[in-house]
């Protein structure tokens, strides 16, 4: 399958997302600039992390208008598979594909170091190859990366199951701490850590590769 | 032209001398926009006048040195057709007025340096000095100065995407009106894609890339070449002011516009700003420059030649293109968004001309300039000497080992650490605290690089030449104790006045130690920077040299600091090593339980230090050793905490045959020592004795604790979390 890895002005994790679905999970992937009014021919999608337009008014908050992002609304309204990890959390929240918002940290401080997610749910493209309270470590590195939802969105997204990975150890403050979620139609996921990161023996844990490996079940089957 | 006044002249911070020869390369009094170029060209920070003459007693060349001092960066040929780029750099002054962005620029003009010569930043480490956080009257300004660095290096990294991997921080009350921040920084990029800052090709065009050019930053470079006094504090405006994002932008469309190959040199505008990449690059390429100002992306209206050429606005960059190619160069910055302008023109004349609407306002020979400026041989005498051996009360080691875990210094500093993306890349193989040198591998060739900053001012208080020494030494086994071999080395000397003889001499001295060390070694410095002046108020800091030093190893899951399994020999490379009264007046102990500083650093003996290096390198490559950490600050005793501190949390039962006094026996500092654990203990001493090493089993790694005896007596036992901690929680109290 082939990936499309979306490079924003400030993107600084796509190179390392390009890598794990490469030379990590076997697969091909291609970037896809900013002012791209198309995504070409992939299966899914990865909004990367970083500081997308030096992530000025509001993490995210410019992202969300570039050419791209009309691209990527479209592919997700078609039923493609579209994910955003730490920054890309951000676009998709700030574009009102995903519910809620990613407030600073509760320590007001920004945080790198490795965490523990619980697996919430298995029903998704993205966690297939999980087990439900399965345990996945990986990083997080972020000032904004609070979760932050009324509590009618809380309500729905435990009512619906998409709630995908809690936080084992509260790093950020988040509301239920909730570290990765779904939208409705359950193609589109956040998530504030950082899969791409834990894909590779030698960089501590490779627990982010069962989110890619899910990815490829899920559109191998399809 | 008519002279100017002498206090014109003074406040450019030039001596009548330097006026006269000024009048002398010009043939007329300069105006004033050409008084101030001199005055940042010739300042201590840009032309290193007092320093040159002795930094030529430094090593600089080697088999894999491609490119030494007097770039951007220095470059290392690491095999597979890759090269490193790499250097540190000192923002000291800009830090102490304005914290936050004092040292995130340090960090945007660091990363300049590298990815101006075409190399991707992949590692960023920083050297930090700061005055004590729980001094009663200066600890609340320095906690504010600590919080606003470390989150201005944290801004600058994390959003320009390039890993803060490691470092050191110390606190001492010399720092109080000076703190210290050095970033080095590292980049890589093919042997044959290396640029450099020369123009060349008369009729070439001169373009000006980035972010428009302002009042801010104006007089920088001699800022940082004054000693600090009260109106220093006026200064902040002379404080620039990062972008980090528009950074970001410079570097994709540099690498990417590099690649057109209509790109003939290349210099990124930091300390004097157009003013010094001009000069430089006409200087290197033996050519001149001439610019219209007029033609230069302001910010500001009504700004003066004076200010546009003095102004340190960041994230600009200068360079000069092939005739008849512009274009291909402006198509990759209009892709990233960024201003590009043809600014001027290189000549044959060898002169920097700068005309301002039409007008010429300066004309300077480019070599004189840049080049040229008066060297010093100031008088030196000898340091200051620390005092007399005080009299040293007992202290049980049992009571002191917490003590001092917990203190400034030794403490882990993760709350300094995890506020950096230490990760992004996905290149880092070892990160903070995990190992004694952090790694980061290029996924290109299968090798990783170690790097390693260390200093110790207080060693380097007690005898420069030895301190200077020592920290080559350490850095060179911080790379060693994690398999790599040291190659090449930067350098950031942190000093007070020259002007002063004692502190020239402290200068001279640890110039001289680090050239014997660095040679002996076999790491030549391929560049680095000199910070002077860092005086407040007539108090000196201690004498601060910084060494960067890195590494070479193979890619492989490394050997980290922690103890992994139970029932493993504890190996001591280099034996317990020696001490005395003396010696014993520049360690941690010294500082945290006699609070005194005396006698003289730990003895060095070079050759035992390198045959410890080469010993735990082959005991590495051989895959014996589990666990590797060298003894420094803290001596023994702190190590072996630190190597009990893993997941696991192995502790060791240890029995030390020894004659030395139980807390020097614990703490002292003597170097070339490194504690392993290993399953093979036989094999370990067998490649002890072909490197003639001592390497004593000390004892045994233990499910449960900490015991350290001297001749089957306890000198103290410890519950490992009660250790842990001390150890992981101080700093957070030191910092609320």
């Amino acid at each position: 399958m082939k990936f499309g890895v979306i490079v924003f002005p400030g993107s600084n994790c796509d190179h390392d997302a390009f890598y794990a679905v490469t030379t990590n999970l076997g697969q091909k992937a291609e970037y896809i600039w900013h002012d791209s009014p198309r995504l070409g021919d992939v299966d899914a999608v990865i909004l990367p992390g970083g500081f997308a337009y030096g992530d000025y008014l509001r993490c995210g908050a410019i992202a969300r208008f570039s050419p791209v992002m009309g691209a990527v609304g479209r592919f997700a309204a078609a039923g493609g598979l579209v994910m955003g990890f730490c920054n890309g959390f951000q676009i998709l929240v700030e574009a009102g594909m995903l519910p809620g918002a990613l407030i600073r940290n509760r320590g007001l401080k920004f945080v790198c170091r490795e965490v523990r997610l619980r697996t919430e749910t298995v029903n998704s493209p993205f966690t297939n190859q999980a087990t439900v309270g399965q345990i996945l470590r990986m990083p997080i590195a972020h000032g904004e990366g609070c979760y932050f939802a009324d509590g009618r969105t809380l309500d729905e997204l435990d009512a619906e199951d998409r709630v995908l990975f809690r936080y084992v150890g509260n790093p950020n403050g988040s509301l239920g701490d909730i570290a990765g979620i779904l939208n409705r139609e359950r193609n589109v996921m956040g998530m504030m850590p950082h899969p791409e990161r834990a894909s590779d023996p030698l960089m501590g844990s490779t627990d982010g590769l069962t989110i890619f490996q899910s990815v490829l079940h899920a559109v191998v089957r399809a | 032209m008519t002279a100017h006044a002498p206090e014109v002249i003074a406040q450019h911070q030039l001596t009548a001398d330097e006026y006269g020869k000024i009048v002398a390369i010009l043939g007329r009094e300069p105006s004033l926009t050409e008084l101030g170029i001199f005055s940042v060209m010739w300042s201590e920070h840009c032309s290193y006048k007092s320093s040159r003459l002795h930094l030529r007693k430094l090593p600089t060349r080697g088999r894999l040195v491609v490119q030494g001092p007097g770039e951007n960066a220095g470059i290392v040929d690491i095999g597979g057709g890759y090269v490193i780029a790499f250097k540190i750099e000192s923002h000291n002054h800009p830090s102490f007025i304005e914290p936050f962005q004092g040292a995130a620029t340090g960090v945007g003009g660091i990363l300049r340096d590298i990815f101006t010569m075409g190399a991707r930043p992949i590692a960023v480490l920083d050297s930090l000095r700061f005055g004590r956080l729980d001094d009663p009257a200066t600890g609340a300004r320095n906690r504010r100065i600590l919080g606003g660095v470390v989150a201005g290096i944290a801004h600058y990294g994390n959003c320009f995407g390039v890993p803060t991997v490691g470092g050191e921080c110390i606190f001492e009350p010399c720092y109080d009106g000076n703190p210290l921040v050095n970033v080095f920084a590292l980049g890589i990029c093919k042997k044959e894609e290396v640029f450099y800052a020369k123009a060349a090709g008369a009729g070439n065009p001169v373009i000006y890339v980035g972010a428009r050019t302002g009042r801010d930053g104006i007089h920088g470079a001699s800022m940082a070449s004054a000693e600090f006094t009260e109106e220093a504090k006026q200064k902040r405006p002379n404080v620039q002011v990062g972008d980090p994002f528009m950074e970001k932008l410079l570097l994709e469309a540099c690498i990417e516009a590099m690649k057109t190959g209509a790109i003939v040199g290349i210099q990124d505008m930091g300390a004097a700003g157009l003013t010094c990449s001009t000069s430089e690059m006409g200087s290197r390429g033996g050519v001149g420059i001439e610019i219209e100002l007029d033609r230069v992306p302001q910010r500001e209206t009504g700004m003066t030649p004076y200010e546009i050429m003095l102004s340190e606005s960041q994230e600009r960059m200068l360079l000069v293109a092939r005739k008849g190619r512009e274009e291909e160069v402006y198509r990759v910055f209009r892709k990233w968004g960024l201003e590009a302008a043809e600014i001027g023109v290189v000549t044959e004349d060898g002169k920097l001309r700068v005309r301002h609407h039409g007008a010429v306002v300066a004309e300077i020979p480019n070599r004189e300039l840049a080049d040229e400026a008066p060297l010093y041989n100031r008088p030196h005498t000898h340091p200051p000497r620390a005092g007399l051996i005080p009299d040293l009360p007992v202290s049980k080691v049992q009571r002191t080992l917490p003590t001092l875990l917990g203190s400034l210094d030794i403490c882990s500093k993760r709350w300094i650490w995890e506020q950096y993306d230490y990760q992004v890349r996905t290149n880092t193989v070892a990160g903070p605290e995990r190992t004694d040198a952090a790694i980061v591998r290029i996924k290109e060739t299968g090798t990783s690089i170690a790097i390693s900053l260390d200093g110790n001012g207080r060693y380097c208080y007690l005898s420069p030449r030895e301190g200077a020494k020592l920290a080559v030494a350490e850095s060179c086994r911080n790379l060693s104790t994690v398999g790599a071999r040291p190659v090449a080395a930067t350098n950031c000397l942190n000093f007070g006045n020259p002007e002063r003889p004692e502190i020239m001499a402290q200068l001279v001295e640890a110039i001289e130690g680090m050239a014997e060390a660095c040679a002996f070694f076999d790491t030549p410095i391929t560049g680095g920077n000199v910070s002077l002046y860092n005086e407040t108020l007539g108090e000196g800091i201690y004498p601060t040299p910084v060494l960067g030093i890195v590494g070479t190893l193979k890619t492989a899951e490394p050997v980290t600091i922690p103890f992994k399994n139970a029932g493993r020999a504890v190996m001591l490379l280099g034996g317990i090593g020696e001490c005395d009264d003396t010696r014993f007046g520049g360690t941690q102990y010294a500082k945290e339980i006699v609070k005194q500083l005396w006698g003289l650093p730990p003895a060095l003996d070079l050759g035992r230090e390198q045959r410890v290096q080469f010993a735990v390198r082959r005991i590495i490559a051989e895959g014996l050793a589990e666990s590797a950490h060298d003894l420094s600050d803290g001596g023994l005793a702190v190590a072996l905490a630190e190597c009990s501190f893993g997941p696991n949390e192995i502790g060791a039962l240890i029995d030390l045959d020894s004659d030395l006094r139980p807390e020097m026996l614990a703490f002292h500092e003597a170097p070339s020592r490194i504690l392993i654990s290993t399953e093979f203990p036989k094999k370990v001493a067998a490649i002890a004795e072909k490197y003639e090493i001592e390497a004593p089993v000390v004892g045994v790694t233990i499910e449960k604790g900490i015991e350290i005896r001297q001749r089957t007596i306890t000198l103290g036992a410890w519950e490992i979390g009660a250790l842990q901690t001390a150890y992981a929680q101080a700093f957070e109290s030191y910092v609320r």
